[in-house]
């Protein structure tokens, strides 16, 4: 794994890796099988869909009926992946998830597209700031949250082949570069981006790169910080975020999500219980979505590396 | 169908019907009604129609029952130990703590449970997804789903309704218990819904309407060939069916009663069975 950072964005889009990287999964295991709820051409799959209509299903705009015929094809002996966009894949579906998959022990990958201010020009109604919070309360589940094209690429399959429920959430255009093509990671161990000994900023997805930001801009202010991608929400790294909260004595999480029940969460839990340390949080607060830009959404709802770093301060300070 | 096994089948249902009551007696409550309405039609699947393995109870070229009005559970659980699938002992332990025999059917828990159901219409896109997956992997199989009246309530039904009809999942045939009541009352009064066959057959089913109680028709129903569109049956049925005194409770949804009303009750059926067997095949 090489960290590749340098502030530009990656050259390849998310949508771009799907439209190549599922047709081979599916033609390479013949019991995996995708279906989708009319969204194949917004993941890129339109193409292999239409010629190989018994490995990739479409469902029409039904999606708890999806999720249900995902678990009834696991019963018949099928390793199932589904998509849509993060809404209808989560809040949507959640009961048959919960129920037809994860309680009824069959294994379903959801993938969950445009996660938060990603969703920008659909605009509300399809912005997802609670995904997280609702796969993280479903026991056993995964839930994935990736920072590039490289580490899609590699995290993927390795997603597919877990047990349970898994949550994918991703952008379908391109995030922030972060890792070198062919870079090896490991469900359950984030990555420690950079070093440094006054504080721990994490994050994951979208936000990794304002976080990267804000961690020169602190660096410049003589400020230096950690940061962690912990694309791996759940499980969560959290010998990681312990060791990092030990040696900085302060965290900052930056989340594309609603501060209930995401990242933050996850780590404030993970230190309440083995090592009290002040937590502060760059997150959607009390809000539903809107429509916009990304980049207008993110300054929107306070996710920039202005907010990042203003609230770096402010927990240092609680030291 | 001959006259033996006609004979058979209803011998079977009786049979079943007095399992389950003596189940329910053991826990002294449960999902009588509707347990009940599903007896005649468990026993010509599990009794003439159905393809299973007692002894290999995943084999994976089997017929499945997806009973997604998984509160009828008691009844699937009378008729798999009947079948052999597991000792009949076990039907005393329904709903007890540790039990294999949950209210709703587990497919982890209870040998030859195909399906995990209860939060009502999850079981129709699990029969879809299992009927396609057997469709896919080339198996012979047939999927049976057994939806509630008041279940197809649900906007799921309708979901995975079209999905079978629009796919032509032929190797799935639709079973609605039409017994007319749900928890708080008549669906007329709940929540009309019209003529489920004619609404099935809209949405794409050769979709035949029986009585609930008749075996023969039942079975010649369950074994149509189908053609190019998948068969749904809608069963005119009595909720408690089976047993008088049920049929006439107002609310037969779930019921506790002391044990010499649960002896009533099987007195009924073995009365129902004693007559059977005098008059013969």
């Amino acid at each position: 794994m090489k960290v590749i950072y340098n502030g530009s964005p990656d050259t390849r889009a998310f949508k771009d890796v799907f439209s190549v990287m599922l047709p081979k999964m599916l033609d390479e295991d013949e019991n995996l099988i995708y279906l989708d709820a009319d969204l194949m051409s917004c993941l890129g799959t339109a193409k292999y869909g239409k010629a190989h209509p018994d490995r990739a299903i479409n469902c029409g705009i039904a999606e708890a009926n999806m999720a249900g015929i995902a678990a009834g094809l696991a019963i018949a002996g099928f390793n199932p992946i589904c998509h849509s966009f993060g809404t209808f894949a989560s809040r949507r579906c959640y009961d048959q998830v919960f129920l037809s998959g994860g309680y009824s022990k069959n294994n379903i990958t959801m993938i969950g597209t445009d996660p938060g201010v990603c969703a920008a020009m659909n605009g509300g109604t399809h912005m997802p700031f609670e995904d997280v919070a609702l796969y993280r309360a479903i026991p056993g589940a995964t839930v994935i949250d990736v920072a590039d094209a490289a580490q899609l690429e590699n995290v993927f399959p390795k997603l597919v082949a877990r047990k349970g429920v898994k949550y994918l959430r991703v952008n379908r255009k391109a995030n922030t570069l972060m890792y070198e093509a062919g870079s090896d990671f490991e469900i359950g161990k984030g990555v420690v981006l950079r070093e440094g000994k006054d504080i721990t900023l994490i994050s994951a997805g979208y936000t990794l790169g304002c976080t990267m930001k804000a961690a020169d801009a602190l660096a410049e202010k003589g400020v230096s910080a950690t940061v962690i991608d912990m694309f791996t929400i759940k499980p969560l790294d959290e010998a990681l975020v312990i060791e990092w909260a030990k040696k900085t004595g302060a965290v900052v999480v930056c989340e594309n999500h609603n501060a209930v029940g995401g990242l933050y969460s996850a780590v404030a839990d993970c230190l309440a219980a083995n090592c009290p340390t002040p937590v502060g949080r760059v997150a959607v607060e009390e809000s539903f979505g809107e429509v916009g830009p990304a980049d207008y959404l993110a300054e929107r709802f306070g996710l920039t590396s202005e907010h990042v770093v203003s609230e770096a301060e402010k927990t240092i300070a609680r030291k | 169908m001959n006259k033996a096994d006609s004979y058979a089948l209803k011998h079977f249902a009786l049979e079943i019907r007095i399992a389950l009551l003596e189940e329910l007696k053991a826990r002294g409550f449960g999902h009588i009604g509707g347990s009940l309405s599903v007896c005649d039609l468990l026993a010509v699947l599990y009794g003439k129609v159905m393809n299973y393995r007692v002894d290999d109870p995943q084999w994976p070229d089997r017929d499945k029952l997806v009973c997604s009005k998984g509160h009828a559970g008691p009844a699937v659980y009378a008729t798999l130990a009947l079948k052999g699938f597991f000792p009949m002992d076990q039907l005393k332990t329904l709903n007890r703590p540790g039990t294999n025999l949950p209210s709703h059917c587990d497919r982890n828990k209870t040998p030859g449970v195909d399906c995990t159901c209860g939060s009502l219409g999850q079981g129709t896109s699990q029969a879809v997804g299992i009927a396609l997956g057997d469709k896919l992997k080339g198996r012979p199989s047939r999927t049976f789903l057994v939806v509630g009246d008041g279940e197809i309530d649900e906007g799921q039904c309708w979901e995975a309704a079209m999905f079978t009809a629009g796919k032509k999942l032929t190797n799935l045939v639709w079973i609605v218990d039409e017994n007319k009541k749900q928890l708080d009352g008549p669906t007329e009064e709940i929540l009309p819904q019209f003529d489920l066959r004619a609404k099935l057959e809209a949405f794409g089913f050769d979709a035949v309407r029986v009585k609930g109680n008749d075996v023969e028709a039942l079975y010649e129903a369950l074994t149509k060939q189908p053609g190019d569109r998948p068969i749904a049956i809608v069963m005119d049925n009595i909720k408690g069916s089976g047993v008088k005194a049920v049929e006439e409770t107002a609310s037969n949804h779930s019921m506790t009663v002391p044990a010499e009303t649960w002896d009533s009750f099987i007195a009924a059926v073995k009365a129902d069975l004693e007559a059977l067997e005098k008059e013969g095949v």
